[in-house]
């Protein structure tokens, strides 16, 4: 069969494939997430932000960027939230804390662990997140209201989505020792 | 007894994830978060008691001190007490005495009127928990 000229070709990468695999668990994480009842509009666990840790210590910013954003666009996609104000949102707190990951990422490794970075994110996320409300949403100070309970929020699940990555991490790490030590029979 | 370790062992699996930058990093959050708790949710707190008599500020007082103030009107004197964070009408000439039966006013916004006398007691702060009184 002769291609047609007018055809484009694409040829997912590697690189590609991987990306994909790992937005696709963070958007099952996001839609996961949306069915958990919870008391404040706002406060959510984030556990897709697992991923984006992972895929962070693992591969890089680049490809921890590629598949925040992703999932943050498909997961409007599939909640009907893609373009109304919860998905602004969502992108403002991504980019947010994409860019505190890119700073939180060059701390000493010997003592701060993915904890750090995931509280550090977290509160980038909420910063971004009332700023946006502020200008945009609610333009009233009334919002700063509630800002205590997002730092509390912010505290608690970074600590939480940070623990799981790290432990992720770690056994990764176990894992790939096992079958070094395989090879070396 | 046996779940209490396995509680402590589960916490101990967990806690091991965590290095010493990571509790720093905790503690600072923490402390953003009770700072902030502190400086945003103390909006209803009063720094100021004004006190008009006859349409002008008599006196605006710091709710800081414990102090009496008395204020001349057409038909008498109105003795008004002002303590840490609260003030109050303790006096008053006129037949009703609504306002010194309002009480101790502990609210920014919050006002008693003791008109016969044309005295008015009236506490301001940063944010005021009412956009406007009507009576």
């Amino acid at each position: 069969m002769t291609p047609s000229t007018t055809e484009i070709e694409l040829k997912p990468t590697a690189d590609d494939h991987r990306v994909a695999r790992h937005a696709a668990a963070a958007i099952v994480l996001t839609v996961a997430e949306a069915a958990i009842p919870l008391p404040l509009p706002g406060i959510k666990p984030g556990l897709a932000n697992i991923i984006t840790l992972v895929v962070l210590a693992r591969w890089g910013w680049r490809e921890a960027a590629w598949v925040a954003l992703l999932r943050v666009l498909v997961g409007s996609l599939l909640l009907g939230q893609f373009l109304a104000p919860g998905f602004f949102l969502s992108l403002t707190g991504g980019v947010m804390s994409l860019v505190v990951l890119g700073l939180a990422m060059h701390l000493p490794k010997r003592w701060f662990g993915p904890v750090s970075q995931s509280v550090l994110a977290a509160f980038a996320h909420i910063g971004g997140q009332v700023l946006v409300a502020r200008v945009w949403l609610v333009p009233h100070d009334g919002v700063f209201y509630l800002v205590p309970v997002f730092a509390l929020a912010a505290t608690v699940f970074g600590l939480v989505n940070g623990l799981i990555a790290a432990r992720l991490l770690s056994e990764e790490l176990a894992e790939k020792g096992v079958s070094a030590a395989d090879v070396g029979k | 007894m046996n779940r209490a370790v396995a509680l402590r062992r589960w916490l101990a699996v967990w806690a091991s994830y965590l290095q010493a930058g990571d509790v720093l990093t905790l503690g600072v959050a923490l402390g953003v978060c009770v700072l902030s708790a502190l400086t945003l949710w103390q909006g209803g707190h009063p720094d100021k008691a004004i006190i008009r008599a006859g349409g002008r500020v008599f006196a605006e007082v710091d709710l800081n001190a414990p102090r009496v103030v008395e204020v001349p009107g057409p038909i008498g004197t109105t003795r008004i007490e002002v303590q840490p964070g609260r003030a109050r009408v303790a006096a008053d000439p006129g037949p009703r005495q609504y306002c010194v039966r309002q009480g101790w006013l502990s609210s920014a916004g919050a006002v008693a009127i003791c008109a016969p006398n044309e005295v008015s007691l009236s506490l301001s702060g940063r944010t005021a928990d009412y956009d406007s009184l009507n009576y």
